[in-house]
């Protein structure tokens, strides 16, 4: 009998809540997290782009005035997530040596980086803080996790691009199959509404222009989208051996029974438009889970809502499924999100892993006019899923040419 | 116009509770930066620096080290006024 790997705990902050239970009822209330930006930078710097997904909850309203002064707004958003999916598993009791932390980002510490760099113009480098590095640095969610919850058996972070936290959920599966580890904190978070990369982005020509109707602005798989929405925010999900969550009477959420990543090696941000790697990602998902395609059920796209990306991501997955793709039910959570860059991954598996416990696939908004050259069975109201034993997927690809694929199969005790 | 000891003493503390949380009460001349207020390095020079903002000051790196209690940061800062 092979060793399963069980999710039981689950903990976010997101444009839609402060918590994962509050931002998973917003979505299926068909709710927007995307607003206008208020901030004074947007009219200052004048930045084409004027709305995004901001955290529902800030950070500062949850954690204490000094570990807001210590950590990057990426380390809040991470702490937050964690904190909460660690309470939501109990807070299991487990040898500090055999629990590891799995915790990406994209992009780190830009706020940190780039306030630093002004302080150092204006005032000089004595005023630049001796906290600076461990603040920017990307791997600075991951050890303030790992400081949290006192893990030794590894604090790792995975940066690749929007694919960072699908990538760190499969590498957590791999390191609990190993045996080296019996608890893994595995997520990704995002904190990059900042001038510089909205700019940049905008400067690529990768973001929605909708300024006039944030809320409508990101609508995968419609003929009128134009580009990605920003958001900010934590995912963060508790995995364990089944032994291990059963000796501690845990309840448990799904199974996490495939992970896998494949690289393009196309262009640096257009993804291949045969969606040949993307489509390897998803076929070595479902090898590692023992599945067939036909045992899909359900699928928690990438989809940011780019014309290019969401028809490359359709035909990966026309690839692998074949027919049997319209029988499943796509759902495309970043038209209520946003777009969490490295934590994307993270709070999609949040929903694909509620899915399947809820039986429920979560619906994508301002889907007006889907695309003809996508015919995907895009769930548009919330959904039931079919029941007995069913598998759920989360893709994300990123700039890079990442491909990540995370597989859950819903649980029977 | 200098401040005193006890004006040092206030303001040196607020900076204290707003680095590390700990109470502007417990900032106490005779307490000890590391071994009584548990205070790290990287606090220790964020503290520094704020100091200087505050008071107005120049507090040398090398003049660091010898800061070990509370009331020798408190007259250093009064007297370098």
């Amino acid at each position: 009998m092979s060793t399963k790997i069980v999710v039981t705990g689950i903990g976010a902050t997101t444009p839609l809540g402060g918590d994962a239970r509050s931002t998973w009822n917003a979505l299926l209330a068909g709710e927007s997290g995307i607003s206008t930006l208020e901030q004074a930078w947007v009219a200052q710097y004048e930045i084409p782009v004027t709305f995004a997904g901001q955290a529902k909850v800030p950070a500062a309203e949850i954690l204490t005035p000094q570990e807001v002064k210590r950590l990057d707004p990426s380390s809040q958003f991470a702490l937050i997530a964690a904190r909460e999916a660690w309470a939501d598993a109990g807070t299991p009791a487990v040898e500090p040596e055999r629990l590891a932390v799995e915790f990406a980002t994209g992009i780190g510490g830009v706020w940190t980086l780039l306030d630093a760099f002004d302080t150092l113009k204006e005032r000089g480098p004595r005023r630049v803080l001796p906290m600076t590095v461990p603040m920017l640095m990307p791997n600075g969610p991951a050890a303030a996790i790992g400081m949290d919850i006192a893990a030794r058996g590894g604090v790792r972070t995975s940066v690749s691009a929007c694919a960072s936290s699908t990538e760190a959920i499969a590498n957590a599966l791999n390191r609990l199959l190993s045996g080296e580890v019996d608890v893994v904190v595995a997520g990704g978070c995002e904190a990059a509404i900042h001038p510089l990369p909205i700019a940049a982005f905008a400067s690529m020509h990768a973001l929605s222009r909708r300024n006039e109707d944030p809320a409508k602005a990101s609508r995968p798989y419609d003929v009128n989208r134009d580009g990605f929405v920003m958001g900010e925010g934590g995912g963060a999900i508790v995995l364990e051996t089944e032994a291990h969550a059963k000796a501690r009477g845990a309840k448990i959420y799904a199974e996490l029974v495939g992970g896998a990543v494949t690289s393009d090696a196309y262009h640096i941000t257009a993804p291949d438009p045969e969606g040949s790697g993307a489509a390897r990602a998803v076929v070595a998902a479902l090898k590692q889970a023992n599945a067939q395609p036909e045992d899909v059920a359900h699928i928690n796209a990438h989809a940011t809502s780019t014309p290019v990306g969401d028809i490359a991501e359709y035909t990966a997955l026309k690839r692998v499924f074949g027919d049997h793709l319209g029988n499943i039910a796509v759902s495309a959570t970043k038209a209520s999100t946003g777009h969490l860059l490295g934590g994307a991954g993270a709070i999609e598996s949040i929903f694909t892993i509620l899915a399947l416990h809820e039986r429920t696939a979560p619906p994508t908004i301002n889907l007006d006019e889907q695309d003809p050259e996508i015919p995907l069975d895009v769930v548009t109201s919330p959904r039931k899923l079919p029941d007995g034993p069913i598998l759920a997927i989360s893709t994300s690809f990123g700039f890079g040419g990442h491909n990540a694929v995370i597989a859950f199969r819903s649980y029977q005790g | 116009m200098a401040l005193s000891q006890n004006e040092v003493l206030a303001g040196l503390a607020e900076i204290v509770n707003d680095e590390t949380g700990i109470a502007t009460e417990a900032v106490q001349l005779e307490k000890s930066f590391t071994d009584d207020l548990d205070i790290d390095s990287i606090s220790m020079m964020t503290i520094v620096v704020n100091a200087e903002d505050k008071f107005g000051v120049k507090i040398p790196d090398e003049e660091v080290k010898n800061l070990i209690t509370v009331a020798d940061a408190v007259n250093f800062i009064t007297n370098a006024q």
